[in-house]
């Protein structure tokens, strides 16, 4: 396998909707961007990959309407894995570079929530229909039960849910690009409205649009185009049971220990508390921060509620988790994945909107579809 | 200002439930409730499926579990949603006596208004049992819920 970097990153500026632009000119928004901080042009680029979830966007392979923006006539891949999209775009774009077939390579995913009038009806399909298409459970009711478990098995509190939102509200303050930017208390978070409990409104992350691109490159690509790339030392993915029911305890994550400690092994991590110096993780609910960060090792089991309360994993703590305001404050949602690369992406080379000082090793993660992981 | 267009999404389709899941709800219309057991892990599964996919092994072993169990986990939903029931409704994870994996259900009996009394009245570790529909048809609805067992 040969080594790959990140060398661009583009964002679009994500809102609740993009009106002023189609799917293709949103995507061509990122795309853009991500070849001009890469200081490259589109004839420097030998493929594509593309990600989104088509039911949200509400036209059959949008990837169709969006390749004229993503490398006309160039080779073209589209990836669909419910929320962990994103990141299997991303490691698909790394994976086509890590190969030695291409050595350039964008990864680009657009979604547009937003045109989906109500998101419910496609949630409500993710479900297998023989047996669980009549069991009321949307999206936040497997994170509520996550959190109905870890809270009578551990202790969590509500307050220490609720430090997750007041962190991750407070670092998007810092991100021009974040959906939701306001600050928030406790007490705000305690109060607003019950959704699923024992999770409330500002435990929930929003519906946004828009898209993101990342370019990856080759070592000898990534040595030219930049002095500062983000070299991509290992990937992990895993996949878990369809039934929650079959999930021997839900109050911690398994699959993602075991992709976290897969990730670890290649990657070179001992400890990941010292080695790793930043997370940018998927928690589109407090509570999956909290069992992530316990996943991933950087909590013991039954610990990880303490860490944002304690401010620990503020951006100026020590182990910064989710500087860029999260999913709670920004969830395009077959975007988000590449997001969060794109964040840990930016911390490493030390652009990041809110840096952390000396960002060497960034962790990004994904998880989509009940909780299959990809960090 | 920008031109707005309607789209949407009709499109029905019938899915096939495969034969170890028609067999399930065959037994839902007598009020029964059917695992398999895995040859290979011991494990009986609930709901039924072809294959262990730990063990990657066919199960063909039939095996009749109690209606009655204990709550594993809860929410209880009180937004409402496209195509979810009326709030406030509970949802849980129920593993029946006899089942080694839980089971997706609505949980009821018991005054949802105030989630904490509710989550106290349903916590984790609560003996609950299968509230049937008077004439069951043979579908996962025909167990309307599962309700405390009073001690
Ligand atoms: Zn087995």
């Amino acid at each position: 396998m040969k080594r790959v970097a990140v060398v661009g990153v583009g964002q679009t500026r994500f809102r609740t909707r993009r009106d002023d632009k189609t799917h293709p000119e949103l995507t061509r928004e990122a795309v853009s961007r991500a070849l001009d901080h890469a200081g490259i042009s589109m004839e420097d680029v030998d493929a594509f990959v593309f990600g989104t979830m088509d039911p949200f966007d509400g036209i059959n392979c949008p990837d169709r309407w969006s390749s004229t923006a993503a490398g006309f006539g160039k080779p073209f891949m589209k990836i669909s894995t419910g929320g962990t999209t994103g990141l299997t775009t991303g490691i698909a774009a790394y994976q086509h570079v890590a190969s030695g077939m291409f050595d350039v390579v964008v990864a680009v995913c657009t979604q547009r929530v937003g045109e989906n009038v109500d998101a419910q009806p496609v949630l409500n399909t993710a479900v297998d229909p023989i047996y669980e298409g009549h069991s009321g459970v949307g999206a936040i009711s497997v994170a509520a039960i996550q959190a109905t478990a870890h809270m009578q098995r551990f202790g969590t509190t509500e307050e220490q849910m609720a430090w997750v939102s007041v962190k991750d509200h407070e670092s998007a303050l810092k991100n021009p690009y974040a959906h939701i930017r306001k600050r928030l208390s406790v007490e705000d978070v305690l109060s607003s409205p019950v959704i699923s409990s024992p999770l409330k409104l500002y435990e929930c992350c929003p519906r946004s649009d828009g898209s993101v691109a990342i370019v990856f490159a080759s070592e000898e690509r990534a040595k030219e185009i930049r002095d500062n790339p983000a070299w991509i030392l290992a990937e992990s993915s895993i996949s878990d049971s369809y039934f929650v029911g079959d999930r021997p305890d839900l109050a911690v994550w398994d699959s993602l220990s075991i992709a976290g400690r897969r990730l670890y092994r290649l990657a070179g991590v001992d400890d990941p508390k010292r080695d790793i110096d930043v997370a940018e993780l998927y928690s589109p609910f407090t509570i999956q921060e909290i069992l992530e960060l316990e996943a991933l090792g950087f909590a013991e089991k039954g610990e990880g509620a303490r860490l944002a309360e304690e401010g620990v994993t503020f951006a100026d703590g020590d182990m910064p988790t989710n500087p860029s305001g999260g999913v709670l404050c920004t969830n395009p949602i077959g975007a988000t994945g590449l997001v969060r690369l794109g964040e840990a992406s930016l911390q490493v080379m030390g652009e990041a909107s809110n840096q952390v000082d000396g960002a060497e090793v960034a962790l990004a993660h994904a998880w989509g579809e009940r909780c299959s992981s990809t960090p | 200002m920008v031109l707005k267009i309607e789209a949407k999404w009709e499109i029905p389709y019938v899915h096939s439930a495969g034969e170890h899941a028609t067999r399930f709800f065959e037994a839902l219309k007598e009020k029964r409730i059917l695992g398999v057991r895995c040859p290979r892990c011991g494990r009986v599964l609930v709901p039924p499926r072809a294959f262990c996919e730990r063990c990657y092994v066919d199960t063909d072993e039939w095996v009749e579990v109690k209606d009655e169990g204990v709550i594993e986990t809860l929410t209880i939903n009180y937004a409402r949603f496209t195509g979810l029931p009326e709030p406030p409704y509970a949802v849980g994870i129920v593993k029946l006596d006899g089942a080694d994996t839980g089971m997706l259900a609505y949980l009821g009996g018991v005054d949802l208004s105030d989630w904490k009394k509710a989550h106290e009245r349903l916590k984790i570790g609560t003996r609950v049992r299968a509230v049937w529909k008077d004439e069951p048809e043979g579908r996962i609805t025909d167990i309307l819920y599962f309700k405390p067992v009073e001690e």
